[in-house]
């Protein structure tokens, strides 16, 4: 049944060899150093702080909903890291080579990549960026949120939000093995058969992406199952569907998104693997595969990921604007319905990534017009967000510089993608670096969210607010890289340069690449002033104690709890009146209202199954890749027995009893904010303590 | 939605804090093995449209196709053997509800058993075809053929595995909450491969035989 493969196999390492290790490359050298220095230095730093114990017991077997979201946000900021610094070497590769007498070095004819590390780089950028960096930023967000805005203790399965937290974990840790042993993909991240099949890629570079891919995807399916089921079935009291806080509803649609499209990548996967490991014939060029199937079948999933990704964002930001403008969002009912509205029209415009590829005109103008129709719902949030801020009193605190200039790229964003919806203009600037910066504006304006949303819930979840001086240069300054490197982009797209050139043949072009590479160094920048930001914010954070509300003008219900959340989040589950609790209890005076009696909480326990999972699937994937038969057999059967060892095990939860929360309760003093600190909040994030 | 317009309210006739507030751990699990139902449709459904796209006569690439391949006769005999399996475990659930420990395991039993002679009939029958050239390496259609094919009996096998496991607990542990939601979900999962059965029968035996 397998495929044969030429060159060397062994039973105990597959194809594995020493040969596979780049160890001759010096970028990856390089790379290899920082990442072990890292690395130690990280271990040191634990080993130091006698950490150990604490992030085993309370973060790597957790099954809290607020850490696993916390550790959902890291995943995203070390591949948010990774994903810039592929960037970065594509910016200066293209500003290099540039004329066919720009010179060449590391074995490169021209700049310092060669062509095949060049695809390696722009793919595992796209890969990262939008798998192991949006969506674990954003899946952490909801995770965090989601329960704490509907008044539930946790997730409606806290087992399996860890278990797909160690997934996603898994795959973005297998991307990060492609570096250092054998390579990366190197034909784009949505792949392009029948060049990613065996014959003409039979390096592992495909199995890596396929398989990390694979992971990610599981994981964001069981996670969308899971935030589904909570909401539907763990708000508070009163909590009705017309009460539900707009990020809940955002994050509602996007994951009914994510339930029904990424199993058809899991699909669409699975079938290139069964390709290039069996030998099928789904997407081959001949013996009657069809290359189509697998564009078609990617852009299912691939388009309405986009919306999978960008509607927590506007969530984001419809919960910012209201909060700093002080006013309740304007049309509600119309936000729901628009985020519902991009939910569901996302099904019906995949086809517009390949217009160009030969469909009757009947249907490329059927998929023109649904994507436009995209463009309906988003312009009714976008004048709701307009009409929320007429006539309020604007705070211009870094949450909201975030969200509204998170509506200029929505709008540069947005009108290019109408452009680009027209199937006949389609044809001039498909593959062209157009199209790059149009969909970078769009995940740029996500980005955007993320900040602002990190920056205004952070309070919630650490206790103290982001120091906002250097928070202010890090976004004037990421503002200007944003403007500077996709400006050049769209002037470039227009003056006809296709994009992933390793080599511009076109000397006319080089100061544009120019201005982006200085665009780039203004993103590098900027970083240290993120940087400076977060150790600024964890030096003050005792002047920095943020109290229940941390900015004052908050309305929903999550700001009904202590910053720090504890971990069973309400002592007593809240009773919804309104629409925007916390806003409707402020104005009947009730807000300091505290529960006459405590009762018993029921809370899951800690379990390191997940995390076992976790590396199991690594040790899967990494076995399969390299074709270790042995490992990933072994690690697929104890995958399975875990499964079933996790059945028998009746003790998976515990009751604190109500003297207990009640004594909890009593030693945390919510500071007014501003105040110097006073005490620590029993099982919150414990990033903050007085005296540590 | 407020009951006072003065800007005060009276705490204690409108209560703030919900006082013994609970969720139904049956219903929530269910819930959510609907939503996982949905996301294995899903794939289904993907994998039918793989199946429909390399439907076609050229798609076989000179190999078997058509009538050589799906056997309708076959299939209805995996069919019965199939259904009565669901008939078998649905009985079990009936003993459920009247608590009847013994007769939530002798129907298992027969769930199991029956489907084991639904598995054996199935391998048989793709034996036969590879011995007759028929294999998923030959062609885009094949590949996709059984792919599907596959792909359920996959599902029979996590099934028959699955009520291993709660027979083992059933016996044991008896039926606790968590025992019974799981004979529920089990019971869903069971009738969702049965349903799924109808689509391939419909599409990949009848419809395949008469193209």
């Amino acid at each position: 049944m397998l495929v044969h493969i030429d060159g060397p196999w062994s039973p105990l390492l597959g194809r594995l060899a020493l040969s596979e290790i780049p160890y001759k490359n010096p970028i990856l050298v390089g790379t290899f150093v920082f990442a072990m220095l890292v690395g130690v230095v990280l271990v040191g730093l634990a080993t130091y702080l006698g950490a150990w114990r604490t992030l085993w017991r309370d973060w790597l077997t957790s099954v809290d909903h607020k850490k696993i979201g916390i550790m959902y946000i890291l995943i995203g900021l070390v591949m948010l890291f990774r994903g810039f610094i592929d960037a970065v070497m594509m910016r200066t590769q293209q500003a290099l080579a540039v004329g066919p007498r720009s010179s060449g070095y590391l074995h490169a004819l021209h700049g310092y990549l060669t062509p095949y590390h060049f695809g390696q780089i722009y793919t595992a950028h796209g890969t990262i960026m939008i798998l192991f960096a949006a969506t674990p930023l954003l899946v952490g967000i909801m995770n965090i949120l989601v329960p704490l805005q509907i008044g539930a203790r946790d997730m409606a399965y806290p087992y399996l939000n860890a278990v797909s937290l160690w997934l996603t974990a898994a795959g973005a840790a297998l991307v990060m093995a492609s570096l250092f042993i054998g390579n990366f993909a190197h034909a784009g991240w949505f792949g392009i058969v029948p060049v990613m099949e065996l014959p003409y890629s039979p390096g592992v570079g495909v199995d890596y992406w396929m398989w990390a891919f694979q992971l990610s995807s599981i994981g964001t399916t069981l996670g969308g199952i899971n935030l589904l089921a909570t909401i539907v079935k763990m708000r508070a009291p009163g909590m009705t569907w017309g009460r539900l806080p707009i990020f809940t509803w955002a994050s509602l649609s996007a994951n009914l998104i994510s339930l029904t499209t990424f199993p058809v990548l899991t699909v669409t996967l699975a079938l290139l693997a069964l390709d290039r490991y069996v030998g099928t014939h789904f997407y081959t060029a001949g013996l009657g595969g069809n290359l189509m199937l697998y564009n078609d079948l990617f852009w299912i999933w691939g388009h309405p990921e986009v919306y999978f990704v960008i509607l927590p964002a506007f969530g984001m930001i419809s919960e910012i604007i209201p909060t700093f403008s002080e006013k309740p969002l304007f049309g509600y009912l119309g936000m729901v319905l628009a985020s519902l509205g991009i939910a569901g029209v996302s099904w019906g415009v995949w086809l517009h990534h390949f217009f160009t590829m030969a469909a009757a005109p009947a249907v490329n103008a059927f998929f023109s017009i649904t994507t436009m129709v995209v463009g309906i719902p988003t312009g009714v949030k976008v004048f709701n967000w307009a009409f929320t801020m007429f006539r309020g009193r604007l705070r211009f605190e870094l949450p909201m510089m975030w969200a509204s200039a998170a509506l200029f790229l929505l709008l540069v964003g947005g009108l290019t993608g109408m452009m680009n919806a027209f199937a006949t203009n389609d044809y001039m600037v498909h593959n062209s670096v157009f199209v790059v910066a149009h969909f970078h504006m769009m995940l740029l304006l996500i980005v955007y969210a993320i900040f602002g949303g990190v920056n205004y819930w952070f309070p919630k979840v650490f206790g103290f607010r982001l120091e906002q001086r250097y928070g202010k240069m890090f976004f004037w300054l990421f503002t200007a890289g944003t403007a500077v490197v996709f400006i050049p982009m769209f002037t470039l797209g227009f003056m006809g340069m296709t994009r992933r050139l390793d080599y511009v043949a076109f000397p006319q072009w080089g100061p544009l690449l120019d201005i982006e590479v200085a665009g780039i160094a203004i993103y590098a920048l900027s970083v240290v002033f993120l940087l400076a930001q977060l150790y600024v914010s964890f030096r003050d954070r005792a002047q920095n104690r943020a109290g229940l509300d941390a900015w004052e003008t908050s309305r929903n219900l999550e700001w009904m709890t202590h910053s720090p959340v504890p971990f069973y989040n309400f002592a007593v589950t809240p009773e919804i009146h309104a629409r925007d609790e916390r806003a409707w209890r402020v104005e009947h005076g009730v807000d300091t209202v505290r529960p006459e009696r405590y009762e018993d909480i029921h809370m899951p326990r800690n379990t390191a199954l997940p995390l076992g999972l976790g590396l199991l699937s690594f040790g899967l994937a990494f076995g399969l890749v390299w074709r270790i038969w042995w490992l990933a057999s072994v690690c697929a059967a104890m995958i399975v027995v875990l499964i079933v060892i996790r059945s028998f095990d009746n003790d998976t939860d515990y009751t604190i009893p109500a003297q207990d929360v009640e004594r909890m309760e009593r030693d945390i003093r919510d500071v007014p904010s501003g105040r110097p600190v006073t005490g620590d909040v029993a099982g919150g994030v414990p990033a903050f303590r007085e005296g540590v | 939605m407020s009951t006072a317009t003065n800007g005060t309210l009276d705490a204690k006739r409108s209560p703030m804090w919900s006082a013994g507030y609970g969720h139904d751990a049956i219903s929530t699990r269910t819930l959510g093995f609907w939503l996982y139902m949905l996301s294995d449709a899903m794939m289904f459904t993907a994998l039918f449209v793989a199946y429909t796209v390399l439907g076609h006569a050229f798609n076989a690439a000179g190999g078997p196709w058509g009538a050589t391949v799906a056997h309708p006769g076959v299939a209805f005999e995996e069919t019965v053997w199939l259904f009565s399996s669901v008939l078998a475990y649905g009985l079990a659930m009936i003993a459920l509800t009247k608590g009847h420990r013994g007769g939530v395991m002798l129907g298992i039993t027969a769930a199991l058993l029956i489907a084991l002679g639904f598995l054996s009939v199935d391998i048989h029958e793709i034996l036969h075809l590879f011995r007759m050239g028929a294999t998923p390496e030959r062609s885009g259609y094949l590949s996709a053929f059984f792919t599907l094919v596959f792909y359920h009996g996959l599902h029979v096998v996590a099934g028959i595995a699955w009520m291993l496991v709660m027979l083992i607990q059933v016996a044991f542990t008896g039926l606790t909450e968590k025992v019974v939601y799981r004979l529920l979900n089990l019971r869903l999962f069971w009738h969702f491969q049965a349903v799924m059965w109808v689509f391939m029968f419909t599409f990949l035996y009848l419809r395949g035989a008469i193209v």
